[in-house]
């Protein structure tokens, strides 16, 4: 095992953080807006739909300027948030989650919004017929089926963050120590002479978290489908 | 127990004009496939919404269009056994059982559960998971799961017709129990006329939308049986 300099060490603890911090805080939003588009049918629906695909098809890095407009210290919510708040986004390690999670959301949702459209409704009529309300129903019927979802999601959503690249770098830039993640530190060994070596290291340990990432997200899917079926 | 419904809905071309009264007992709902039987009790259960009419349950008035009143499904009180069951897969019989409980207003009890499993003969599947059971079983079940809900008035549509010959003989003496047992009214919706004669008090006749006879089950057989002819 090659040892690990700190600027490498720091650069990986950030790119967990940052990855995990991303897909927690996104999940509910996630869930929320699967579950509208799943279910509802309004007058702007494809809209909606558009918005939370968008950054899965525009390039990376106009994703990064976009947020960069909005929330840097300068943009409309960005100044909202840091006068109202204290809350600054850019060019710190909250603004590459927020990047992350952005990038992710996409994918969160389509995985959470099939399973949504899966659940059979005739089972949520049931739960009503017992006298659970809307609320209930969600919690007790609609969440536990679609959990394998959820748990699909939020793995795809991590492991989009854990990759983040072109938004991340163009929002928060490549400080070290603070924003400089996995992918942004290899890119800024691949520019130095002499940095090979540091990038193929990082680039081994990148597969490695990857395949660790594939490996606990089958288990848990697994062991989720298991328990819902043998019931 | 007293029951007054009158609906008026249009669905596709199919128009649905109908209102019965009943007064407890069994009470048959009895026509052909897409005579519009089922849309009729899930108007009564709240699950569908008629363009106009009016449901009133022991003087509470659960629906009327007119003056803008409709009860959602889960504050209604009235207990639904679905074609195909509808259990919950995530959860096993007892809990399945349970399930009703939990929105109860007033506890219902170990005693009463003791007393529906017994009259069900659900003792030995308690803990087992719905996919390992029989068709007769999980409408059993169903059954018991209405039941246990505490319910007002319950609701059965065609709770045999996905049961093989057999197992409808298996399941038909508890409905007989149920209804003998039971305290409870029960609207019963079916095409069989063994059946309806075997356990309904009342019978309401269903043409096309529209309710064409109703009266004691003696009184009805004839026009049953000549509209079974018809299919």
């Amino acid at each position: 095992m090659p040892t690990l300099t700190p600027e490498e060490l720091d650069a990986i603890r950030l790119s967990l953080r940052v990855a995990v911090v991303a897909t927690i805080f996104s999940l509910p939003f996630g869930i929320a807006v699967a579950y509208v588009l799943a279910r509802c049918r309004f007058p702007g629906r494809f809209l909606l739909n558009a918005l939370v695909l968008l950054p899965l098809i525009l390039p990376p890095v106009v994703t990064g300027y976009v947020l960069l407009r909005l929330f840097g210290t300068k943009g409309p919510i960005g100044h909202w948030l840091a006068e109202a708040l204290g809350i600054v986004l850019a060019f710190r390690w909250t603004g590459a989650a927020l990047a992350c999670a952005i990038m992710g959301f996409p994918l969160m949702v389509r995985a959470i919004q099939l399973t949504i459209e899966a659940v059979d409704i005739g089972l949520e009529q049931a739960a009503a017929t017992l006298g659970a309300s809307r609320f209930w129903v969600f919690a007790t019927v609609t969440l536990p089926l679609i959990l394998p979802g959820i748990i699909a999601g939020a793995i795809l959503a991590f492991a989009r963050a854990m990759g983040e690249f072109g938004a991340t770098i163009t929002f928060v830039s490549n400080i070290p120590g603070e924003t400089q993640t996995l992918p942004t530190l290899i890119y800024t060994f691949t520019q130095v002479p002499g940095g090979d070596a540091s990038a193929l290291k990082l680039t081994l340990i990148s597969i490695v978290i990857a395949f660790a990432a594939i490996f606990a997200s089958e288990a848990v899917a697994r062991a989720v489908s298991r328990r819902v079926r043998s019931q | 127990m007293t029951l007054n419904v009158e609906a008026r809905t249009r669905l596709g071309v199919f128009l649905l004009d109908a209102g019965f009264a009943t007064e407890g007992g069994v009470t048959a709902i009895f026509g052909r496939s897409g005579s519009g039987k089922t849309t009729l009790i899930n108007i009564i259960a709240g699950l569908v919404r008629p363009e106009h009419g009016r449901v009133v349950l022991d003087k509470e008035v659960l629906l009327d269009t007119a003056q803008g009143i409709d009860m959602p499904a889960y504050r209604r009180r009235i207990g639904y056994v679905f074609q195909e069951g509808r259990l919950f897969p995530h959860l096993n019989v007892r809990q399945n059982l349970l399930y009703g409980r939990w929105f109860a207003a007033d506890d219902i009890g170990q005693e009463s559960f003791d007393a529906v499993v017994e009259m069900l003969a659900l003792g030995a599947l308690l803990k087992r998971g719905t996919a390992k059971l029989s068709g007769g079983e999980k409408q059993r079940v169903a059954i018991g799961r209405a039941l246990l809900a505490s319910p007002r008035l319950l609701l059965m549509d065609e709770p045999l017709s996905s049961l093989d010959h057999q197992r409808k003989l298996e399941v038909v003496p508890y409905l007989e129990r149920l209804r003998d047992q039971a305290d409870v009214p029960i609207i019963y919706v079916s095409h069989s006329v063994p059946e309806v004669a075997r356990l309904a008090t009342t019978v309401v006749l269903i043409e096309d939308g529209k309710i064409v006879a109703s009266g004691p089950t003696s009184q009805m057989m004839k026009r049953m049986t000549v509209i079974e002819n018809q299919i």
